[in-house]
C-alpha cells in the first residue's frame, strides 16, 4: 500500500479538524494504517490550524516530514503558502481560493501575498496546484461551513479510493441533520477535479 | 476492531477499562480532554477539582480505600500538586493510583517546557511513557496493576503530540470487569498514613527498597524491549520520539523503553553490548542519557539533538545527518522565497468581555499583573495591557509585592474566575491580612474558557452535568473580610472606568468583579454595527482595541460582518461616532 501524506492548513473556525478527521477515517476504512496530528496554538478562532494525516502500510510518526508530503490541502491561500517546504517533489496542492486577512494585514502593517506569488511558490515543488472555489461553492450550497467537505471531494478524485467509502465515512462523521448537505458538498468538490 | 482515538481519548478509555472509579483533574492543555472523556463512561465518578493539588488528594484518598483512581494534569499542574504527590509516594496506596501528566514541549500553550520525567526520579515514583494511543490505553491499565503490586502511585507521561494525535486503538474489549460487590474499606493504619517524622522515617526505607524492586521488575516488563537491527546504530528511545526515530533510522537496533523510570540496567547493558554506537533520542532533558552515562555506557544524545523545543521526524533527521549518523536524503528543489507571509497570532475573540476591560485598564495607564487564561492574550499589541504573567494565581501576590516594594505606579491584578478559584483566594487573603491596598480584578467569564469551557466551582454545574452549589465570588470575598467589592458588566466601559478610579483612590484593598459570560461558550451574538464611511476619519482608534473584524481600508474602516459578534465596543470607542449600531 502506497504511503500517502497529507498536510491540511487552515484558519481556526474553518473546519480543518473535522475534515482531517474524515480523511484519517477514510484511510482506516480503505485498509491503511493511519495516524493524524493536529498542530495548533492557543487560538480558539482565527489562529493557524494545521493537521497532518498519514496513510500507509505501517505508519510510525504522526507528524509528516519536510520534503515528503504528497498533498497540501489549503483551506485558505496564505495558510497553504506556509508549507511548500513540506511537499515532496511533484506533490499536489489543493487550495481553497479564499482569503482571510491576518490581523497585521487588517491593521495595515503587513501585506497579503498575491495569488500568483502563492501559486509560483507552491509550484517550486508542486506538479500542479488546483484552485478550488470551495468557500463560494459551499456558500452556494447554503453553508460556508461545508468548505472542508468540498475540498475533500476535490481531493478524493486525485487520491483515489472507493468513492462509496468516502461517502460512508462522511455520512457517519458529520452532524446527522447536515448529512445531505455534506454529500452535496462532496459531489460538488469532486466535479471540480473530475 | 480498531478505532481512531486521540491519546487523550485513549487514556480515558484505558482508565475505564482498568476499573478506575474516581477521576479528578483541573483542566490544562494538553491534558484537559482526558477527564472530559473519562467522565462520560458509566459507573465512574469524575470531578473538576479547584486545582491540581486538590485533585491529587482526592485520587489519593480513593486509592487509600482500595478504589482505583486517576488524577490528570498538565506538566505544570504537577508543580501545584507536588506536595501531595510526594507524600503519597511515602504512604503508598492500596487501590491503583495512576497520575497522567502531559508535558508540552515547545510550549504550545504553556509558560515553560519542564520535563516531568524528572519528577519520577525526584519523588522516587515509577513512570511509564506510551508512544501512541494504543499504548496510552494499555499503559494506564498496566500502571494500575503496577500501582497495586508495588503499593505506589504510578506516573504515566504524555506530551502534546501524543495527547492530541489520533492513532488506531483496539476497542474489542469494550467494557471493564465488573466492580467488586464489597464496599471499599479504609484500613486504619496511622503509622503508615500519618506522615509525622517518626512514621515518615520508617516509610523512607520502604520507598528506596520499592524502587530497587521496581528496577528489577523493569528487566522483565514486556514494554521494555530490544528490536533487532543491523547492530551498527543502537537507538534508545521512548514515547512519541521512538516513532520519529523509527522513521529516520529504519535499520537500527532499538531499545524501546515503556517504563522510563526506574530503568532496567541489565537490559540496557545487554543492548549496549549488541551495537557499535548507542544514541539516545529524547526531547527536552537528557534524562535517559544521564542515567546511561552513570551506568558507564558511552552514549550520544544531547551532543546531537537539542535540549530545547519539540522534536519531529524532520528535526531528528537533520540532526542525524549533521552528526554523520545517516546519509543526507536526496532533497527536492530548495524553497527560496522572500514572500511576506504574515503570522496569525492568537487574539481575544470578537465580543470577548476581557477586551473591554483591558481597553479601560490601558486608558487608565495602570501597571497590570496578569494571570493564566484567555485574558493573558491582553498582553499583546495593540492592547498591550498586561505587564507580568508567571503561573496560575500569581497575579495578586505579585501586585501586592510590587506595591510593598514601594513602586509609585497604581497596580492592579487581573485574574480569571476559574484561575481565582484555583489559586487566587490565598493571595487575596494575604493582601487583606498584610494591610495591602491592591485592587484585584476578577475578569469573570463564567467558564474555564481557554481549555474548552470546562465547568468550575463557580458555575454551579459539575463535569458530569449535575447541578450543584455555585460558589458566589462576591460573598466569598466579602466573607474573607473585603469591604470594597463591586460587580460591573465588562461591556460597560464607562462604569468600569469610574469604578476603577474609585477603587484606586480609596486606599483600601479591593476587588472588582468584571463579569461577562464567554460569548463563544454562550454563543450570544448581536447584529454587527455599521461604519458610516462619510463620518469615519480612518483615525485608527477603534483598531487599537485589537478586534479582528475591524479592517482598515484605504479611506475608512470596515467591519467584517462574518467575524463580528456585535458587542458594540468599537461603537463606544469611536470618537467620531462613525460606528453605529441599531
Amino acid at each position: 500500500m502506497k504511503k500517502t501524506d497529507f498536510l491540511m492548513a487552515g484558519v481556526g473556525g474553518q473546519g480543518t479538524i473535522l475534515a482531517s478527521n474524515i480523511l484519517a477515517e477514510v484511510g482506516l476504512h480503505l485498509g491503511y494504517d493511519v495516524k493524524k496530528a493536529e498542530v495548533h496554538g492557543m487560538a480558539q478562532r482565527g489562529g493557524q490550524v494545521d493537521s497532518h494525516v498519514r496513510w500507509g502500510e505501517k505508519v510510525y510518526s504522526p507528524l509528516v516530514e519536510e520534503n515528503s508530503v504528497d498533498y497540501i490541502v489549503g483551506f485558505e491561500m496564505l495558510e497553504a503558502a506556509r508549507f511548500p517546504h513540506f511537499m515532496k517533489k511533484d506533490g499536489v496542492a489543493v487550495v481553497n481560493d479564499y482569503r482571510i486577512n491576518p490581523p497585521l494585514v487588517n491593521l495595515g502593517k503587513a501585506s497579503y501575498p498575491s495569488k500568483e506569488d502563492i501559486e509560483s511558490l507552491l509550484l517550486t515543488r508542486a506538479e500542479k496546484v488546483y484552485w478550488i472555489e470551495g468557500t463560494k461553492i459551499a456558500g452556494e450550497l447554503g453553508n460556508p461551513a461545508v468548505v472542508g467537505v468540498v475540498l475533500l471531494g476535490a481531493l478524493s478524485n486525485l487520491v483515489g479510493g472507493d468513492k462509496e467509502v468516502w461517502l460512508e465515512v462522511i455520512g457517519k462523521m458529520v452532524p446527522p441533520k447536515f448529512v445531505d448537505l455534506n454529500l452535496e458538498a462532496f459531489a460538488a468538490g469532486r466535479q471540480v477535479t473530475a | 476492531m480498531k478505532k481512531l482515538m486521540t491519546g487523550n481519548e485513549a487514556f480515558a478509555y484505558g482508565a475505564y477499562l482498568g476499573g478506575v472509579r474516581v477521576g479528578a483533574a483541573y483542566p490544562g492543555t494538553p491534558s484537559s480532554e482526558i477527564l472530559d472523556n473519562f467522565s462520560k463512561y458509566p459507573g465512574v465518578f469524575a470531578e473538576w477539582s479547584p486545582n491540581e493539588k486538590v485533585s491529587m488528594d482526592v485520587a489519593i484518598g480513593a486509592a487509600y480505600a482500595g478504589t482505583r483512581a486517576m488524577c490528570v494534569m498538565k506538566h505544570v499542574g504537577l508543580n501545584v500538586a507536588a506536595d501531595s504527590f510526594f507524600y503519597a509516594v511515602y504512604t503508598g496506596v492500596k487501590g491503583g493510583l495512576v497520575i497522567v501528566c502531559a508535558d508540552d514541549p515547545d510550549m504550545h500553550s504553556s509558560q515553560n517546557e519542564q520535563d516531568n520525567r524528572n519528577y519520577a526520579k525526584f519523588a522516587k515514583c515509577p513512570m511509564l511513557e506510551p508512544s501512541d494511543s494504543e499504548e496510552a490505553k494499555q499503559f494506564v491499565g498496566m500502571a494500575l496493576d503496577l500501582s497495586e503490586q508495588f503499593e505506589t502511585p504510578v506516573l504515566v507521561r504524555s506530551v502534546t503530540r501524543l495527547s492530541h494525535s489520533s492513532t488506531p486503538v483496539d476497542v474489542t474489549e469494550a467494557v471493564p470487569a465488573p466492580p467488586s460487590e464489597e464496599l471499599p474499606l479504609f484500613e486504619r493504619d496511622a503509622q503508615r498514613y500519618v506522615m509525622v517524622p517518626s512514621n515518615a522515617r520508617r516509610r523512607h526505607p520502604i520507598v528506596e527498597e520499592r524502587l530497587k524492586k521496581l528496577a528489577e521488575h523493569a528487566e522483565s516488563m514486556p514494554i521494555n524491549y530490544i528490536e533487532p537491527g543491523n547492530g551498527e546504530l543502537g537507538i534508545v528511545s521512548a514515547g512519541v520520539n521512538y516513532y520519529y526515530a523509527k522513521e529516520v533510522f529504519p535499520d537500527a537496533t532499538f531499545l524501546k523503553l515503556g517504563m522510563v523510570y526506574p530503568l532496567p540496567e541489565k537490559l540496557i547493558r545487554e543492548f549496549a553490548a549488541k551495537v557499535k554506537t548507542v544514541v539516545v533520542v529524547e526531547e527536552l532533558d537528557p534524562f535517559l542519557e544521564e542515567q546511561l552515562r552513570l551506568m558507564g555506557i558511552e552514549v550520544k544524545g544531547k551532543d546531537i539533538f537539542p535540549l530545547i523545543g519539540e522534536f519531529s521526524p524532520s528535526l531528528v533527521r537533520s540532526c542525524a545527518v549533521e552528526a554523520g549518523l545517516i546519509e543526507a536524503p536526496e532533497a527536492p528543489p530548495e524553497i527560496k522565497t522572500e514572500l511576506e507571509r504574515p503570522v496569525r497570532p492568537p487574539m481575544l475573540c470578537p465580543g470577548c468581555g476581557h477586551r473591554a476591560l483591558f481597553h479601560v485598564l490601558k486608558e487608565a495607564g495602570v501597571l497590570i499583573t496578569g494571570d493564566i487564561g484567555c485574558y493573558t492574550l491582553g498582553w499583546a499589541p495593540p492592547l498591550s495591557a498586561m505587564h507580568t504573567t508567571g503561573c496560575m494565581g500569581a497575579s495578586i501576590g505579585v501586585a501586592h509585592g510590587i506595591d510593598k516594594g514601594g513602586v509609585k505606579d497604581e497596580v492592579v491584578a487581573v485574574i480569571g474566575d476559574s484561575t481565582f478559584l484555583h489559586s487566587g483566594i490565598h493571595p487575596l487573603i494575604d493582601v487583606l491580612y498584610n494591610q495591602g491596598v491592591t485592587t484585584t480584578i476578577i475578569s469573570d467569564n463564567s467558564a474555564t474558557a481557554m481549555t474548552g469551557f470546562q465547568e468550575h466551582p463557580g458555575t454551579g454545574i459539575t463535569i458530569q452535568d449535575q447541578t450543584t452549589t455555585a460558589v458566589d465570588l462576591e460573598k466569598l470575598i466579602r466573607g474573607i473580610g473585603f469591604e470594597k467589592v463591586d460587580v460591573v458588566d465588562s461591556y460597560d466601559i464607562e462604569k468600569m472606568a469610574e469604578t476603577l478610579q474609585d477603587h484606586l483612590k480609596s486606599g483600601m484593598p479591593s476587588v472588582i468583579i468584571a463579569r461577562h459570560p464567554c460569548v463563544l461558550n454562550t454563543r450570544v451574538r448581536e447584529k454587527p454595527p455599521e461604519v458610516d464611511v462619510e463620518l469615519c476619519l480612518n483615525c485608527g482608534i477603534c483598531l487599537d482595541i485589537g478586534c479582528s473584524p475591524l479592517v482598515q481600508e484605504e479611506d475608512h474602516v470596515r467591519i467584517d460582518t462574518l467575524l463580528c459578534n456585535g458587542c458594540g465596543l468599537c461603537v463606544k470607542v469611536c470618537p467620531q461616532e462613525a460606528i453605529i449600531s441599531e
